[in-house]
Formats: structure tokens, C-alpha cells, sequence
């Protein structure tokens, strides 16, 4: 099912002179969850509000479920969070989330199932003011959730929970997708988005720089080896992963080539007669292409 | 805007109103001031037989009869003008101007009805409020007026039909207005503090200063005929009537005519609210 919730097409967002969105076309596939990844201020929520009808574009155009962004019958068909829970601080959690189901039309029993699942059963009775910041946080989450909408659209979900309420909304994201239903997560932390996202788009300042999946964006592993002689040591190695895949890296022999290709290769190098100093695998993680990327942009931005 | 949307605005915002103190304090707040105004203080005098300003120039006779249960559809429209106007402002502009404090029209543009729907739903709701507050004090003034009339042993004489349905409607027009003026302040400034502000000093001391350099300028007495608080001051004084001295009820004027002020206050009960659904329609919110 490769079917798109979200399509935008050069979507920008100017204010007076500073470019917030700047042509940004990204896709986002039904029954994926898609991490949105950025550093503050890099214009995600920006781009999330314009997929929501919270702002209008400057230019360009953002179709969500099938038909343009911000109209009534798409945004009942999505749940969101967007840049911080909004609720009345005098009411409490379960009265906040009973107003959202009247807005919804669903019954007002979807907002205590709803508290069940981000396990505020318990306080909902408190004031919205009296929760912490993590609690407000779970029950935007909770919000967002009710009526089981097609697309789910969370703002840095994981902001102000603890180390367990993170691992716990991760698993949460990753269920909602088992489920069916896509979630499009924004967010600044890297780890998380390795974690659970199928597909990554990198915005910095205003510009989608990349998309892909996690895995593909990482790129393969690949293998370094020290060993002498050096040329001869390069010969075996472009015989073990072709011409293309090898490369010299100051002293160091690089090879695209997965972890389980090395006790082949030292027995190859060894046959040849060659000393093998060290050998090792190593994988980028998304943290190391991400800030390879945006340094990048940005020396590109300079020059 | 569809009327399913309308219709699930109307009863969320219902739930929350209902659910928010500071509604209460407003409503309770002109339920006091207008109980004390109309009946408390003129009860003490009567009974004390001393003179205050709010009876100043009144036979005890005149001030019991006041206070009789025909004379009802007077007391409840008399505070409308000063105090009733301001609270009912008060109330709008928060209920519009906190939302973007919070973030809560935020969260409420994200559930699927429209902003149309979701303006129309909050202002209905605010209406019901407003109509709700109206038949209470209605209720109130009846109920103190009969009990002074049974402890001053007082034959019972009710208003007409018609005087208090006329009261009604004129009432209902100036709370109307102003609660509307109070939506629109708060949605324009995107706050309560700001709004709530502006609008009672414009209420309470512009228009009367306006009034006031009025009476030596032709052109600014035209203009002020048009304003809110004349209006509404001369709606509630062709109910009331305006003592030619001048020394009556504050904001209670004679300035324009019942026919023509009726009219003004309803052309702004008409275009505020458009003026306040047109500007969120088209902003963004961030």
C-alpha cells in the first residue's frame, strides 16, 4: 500500500523576510510512521500547521487524505498535537478531552478510553493546570487519538517526558501504526526516530533536505582495515567488493561491505600474504548523516 | 459552516463555559451589583428614610413604589447600560481572547468543524449564556419585589405583558451587543488583558467624554448617536424614561429615540459577530 496521506508540493511559508518553509515537497505513505526531523526552528511545525490549515502557504500546496489541506472533512479524518498541548487549565483532563469529543461529534465515552491509553486514567479527574508537563504532553497525545483518525499528526510528542513515558509513547507510535493508522511525528531526537520511524524527511532552515527511509538514509555498513602491504592489501580487497566499493582512506582500506564479510577477507589477505593489522565494521548512526547533512547546507548556505 | 459543525461547537463550547468559574463570577457579579442597585440600597432608605445618590430627590412614597413588582421591567433594564454592558464585555472578551492565550482555538480548529462553526458555536453559546442571565434576573427582581411588597404589606400589581417583554427584548439587545463587542475585542487583540482593557475604558469614559464635547461640537454629537453606548443608553432610557434634570440612572440617556436606538444596537448585534468570524476565518494561527 504505497497510497500518500500527505502530499505536499513546494509548500512555503514567508514572513516578511525570513523564509519559514521554503519549497518544501514531501510524502507521507498510508499506514507509515514518517519522523519529521529537524533542529528547532528548522520550520516543522510551520510545515505541520500548513498540512493542518492552521496557516496558509505562501505558495505551493499541501493535499492531506486525498483533498486540500485544512478543510473540514480532512481535518475530522486527522488527530493532532501540534507545538504544545492547548486546553482550558480550570477544567480537568477528562472535562478537556469530553469538549474535544463534542467538537468531534463521538460519544463522551472515547475520552475516557482515550485517557486509558496514555495512562492518565488516574488524574483525570485533577485540573489541566495541576499537570506537569509530561502529563499536559500525554493528554495532547490522548486528544489526538480520540475517534481513531486516519493520519496522526504529533509536535514533538516525547517533549517533557520522562526516560519511561518516552519509551512508553514510542511504543504507543509504533502500535497506532501496527493498527493501521499513519502517524506523521516531528521531532528533534534523533534516537527516536531511529527507533520507530519507517521514513525520514530533514528539514533545516525552511528546506526539506532529504528523504528516505531510516535504513537507506544511513547508508550501508561498511568495513576498515589496516594492513600492509598496502597496495597488495587493496588489490584483495577490490577482488572481495569490486572496484567501486573500495575505497582508500588515508592509510585505512574502507569496503562497502556488511560485518559478515570479514572473517572471508582476513582469510583472502592472510592467503596473500598479508599482514593484517586491524579490521573493523562500523555503521553511521541517522545522528552522523543528519549533522553531515545540515553542516553541509548550511557551509552551502554560507559559500 | 454546516449545521453539524455548528451544532457540535454549540454544545463543546456549552460544556466549557458551564464548566469555567469565571463565567460565574461575571454572571454573579451582575446579579449582585443589580439586586444591590435596584432593590438593597433603595430598601435601606426607605426604611432608614435617609437620602443616598441613587434616590437623591425621591419621596419615600416614589421609592416604594419603585421597588413594587409593577415597576420590575424598570429595575432590570436600569443597570444594563453601565455595569450590565461592561460585565457582559468582560465575558465575551475572555471567552474569545483566552483561547489564543492557551492554545485552546488552536487545539479547537484541529477537531474538524470549520471556524465559522466553531465562532457561531462558541457565539450561540455565549447567547444562551446572555438569554439564561436575562430570565434569572427577571426572576430575581420579581422575587425581591414581591417579598418588599409582602413586608410593606403592599397590594400586588403586575406589570403588563407587554412592559415586560419590551424590557426583555431591549435588555437582551444591550447585553447582546456588548457581549458581542467583548468577542470581537478579544478575538482582535488575541487576549483577554488587552481587550477586557480597551473596551471598559472605551464604555466607561470615552463615549461620555464624547458626549460631553458633543454638547459644544455638532459633528461629534452625530457621531456619538451612532456609537454603542449611546445607543444602548438611550434604548434602555426610552424604556426607563430620562428625568429632564439629568441626575438619573447613569448611562441612561435620552439622546436619540427608542426607534432609532433599537435599530443601532441591532445593526451592531448583526455585524459584530461577522466582523469577528471574518477576521478568524482569515488568520493565521500560530
Amino acid at each position: 500500500m504505497n497510497e500518500n496521506v500527505v502530499n505536499t508540493s513546494e509548500l512555503t511559508k514567508r514572513y516578511g523576510d525570513r523564509l519559514a518553509v521554503d519549497r518544501v515537497s514531501m510524502n507521507v505513505r498510508r499506514g507509515e510512521v514518517y519522523g519529521f526531523l529537524g533542529p528547532n526552528g528548522a520550520g516543522k511545525t510551520t510545515t505541520l500547521r500548513m498540512m493542518l490549515g492552521l496557516i496558509r502557504p505562501t505558495s505551493g500546496s499541501a493535499t492531506v487524505l486525498g483533498q486540500p489541506a485544512g478543510g473540514p472533512a480532512v481535518t475530522a479524518r486527522i488527530g493532532a498535537l501540534i507545538e504544545g498541548p492547548g486546553f482550558y487549565p480550570y477544567m480537568s483532563g477528562l472535562d478537556n478531552l469530553r469538549v474535544m469529543t463534542r467538537y468531534r461529534g463521538l460519544p463522551e465515552s472515547a475520552a475516557t478510553a482515550a485517557l486509558v491509553r496514555v495512562d492518565l486514567a488516574d488524574r483525570g479527574a485533577d485540573k489541566f493546570k495541576s499537570y506537569s508537563l509530561g502529563m499536559k504532553q500525554r493528554l495532547g497525545v490522548a486528544s489526538a487519538l480520540m475517534g481513531e483518525p486516519e493520519l496522526i499528526i504529533l509536535d514533538e510528542p516525547t517533549n517533557g517526558l520522562d526516560p519511561a513515558g518516552m519509551a512508553d509513547m514510542r511504543a504507543l507510535i509504533v502500535a497506532l501504526a501496527e493498527g493501521g493508522q499513519s502517524v506523521l511525528l516531528s521531532s528533534h531526537l534523533l534516537d527516536e526516530v531511529q527507533e520507530i520511524c519507517d521514513r525520514v524527511g530533514v528539514i533545516n532552515q525552511g528546506r526539506l533536505l532529504r528523504e528516505s527511509t531510516v535504513a537507506d538514509l544511513r547508508g550501508s555498513a561498511h568495513i576498515t582495515l589496516t594492513a600492509r602491504p598496502l597496495d597488495a592489501a587493496l588489490a584483495v580487497a577490490m577482488e572481495a567488493a569490486g572496484e567501486d566499493g573500495c575505497r582508500l582512506v588515508g592509510e585505512q582500506v574502507e569496503l562497502d561491505l556488511p560485518e559478515s564479510a570479514a572473517p572471508g577477507l582476513v582469510r583472502d589477505l592472510v592467503a596473500a600474504g598479508i599482514d593484517v593489522h586491524s579490521i573493523g565494521s562500523s555503521e553511521r548512526s541517522l545522528e552522523d548523516v543528519f549533522f553531515e547533512m545540515t553542516t553541509t547546507h548550511e557551509m552551502e548556505s554560507l559559500s | 459552516m454546516t449545521s453539524n459543525g455548528l451544532v457540535a461547537s454549540t454544545r463543546a463550547e456549552m460544556l466549557r463555559l458551564r464548566k469555567w468559574p469565571a463565567v460565574w463570577v461575571t454572571v454573579g457579579s451582575w446579579l449582585a451589583l443589580s439586586l444591590m442597585f435596584g432593590y438593597a440600597f433603595n430598601y435601606v432608605s426607605y426604611t432608614s428614610g435617609s437620602n443616598g445618590f441613587s434616590n437623591e430627590g425621591t419621596t419615600k412614597a416614589m421609592l416604594l413604589a419603585e421597588m413594587m413588582p409593577a415597576n420590575v421591567p424598570d429595575v432590570f433594564v436600569q443597570g444594563m447600560p453601565m455595569f450590565g454592558g461592561a460585565l457582559m464585555m468582560v465575558l465575551g472578551a475572555i471567552v474569545a481572547g483566552n483561547g489564543y492565550g492557551w492554545g485552546t482555538w488552536k487545539t479547537v480548529f484541529t477537531q474538524g468543524p470549520s471556524r465559522h462553526s466553531v465562532v457561531g458555536g462558541s457565539l450561540i453559546a455565549l447567547t444562551v449564556f446572555v438569554i439564561g442571565i436575562l430570565v434569572v434576573t427577571m426572576a430575581f427582581d420579581l422575587v425581591c419585589a414581591l417579598a418588599i411588597a409582602g413586608v410593606e404589606s403592599q397590594s400586588v400589581v403586575w406589570p403588563s405583558f407587554g412592559s415586560v417583554a419590551s424590557s426583555f427584548g431591549a435588555g437582551f439587545l444591550v447585553l447582546e451587543m456588548w457581549t458581542l463587542a467583548g468577542f470581537l475585542l478579544g478575538t482582535v487583540a488575541r487576549g483577554p488583558a488587552l481587550s477586557v482593557g480597551l473596551g471598559l475604558v472605551w464604555a466607561l469614559v470615552i463615549e461620555n467624554l464624547l458626549r460631553g464635547v458633543g454638547v459644544l461640537l455638532d459633528p461629534v454629537e452625530s457621531f456619538t448617536h451612532v456609537l454603542p453606548g449611546t445607543a444602548a443608553g438611550s434604548l434602555i432610557g426610552a424604556i426607563v424614561g430620562v428625568s429632564d434634570g439629568g441626575d438619573g440612572t447613569p448611562g441612561v440617556l435620552d439622546a436619540i429615540s427608542g426607534t432609532q436606538a433599537t435599530w443601532t444596537v441591532a445593526a451592531y448585534v448583526v455585524v459584530l459577530p461577522l466582523v469577528a468570524a471574518w477576521l478568524v476565518r482569515r488568520r493565521d494561527v500560530t
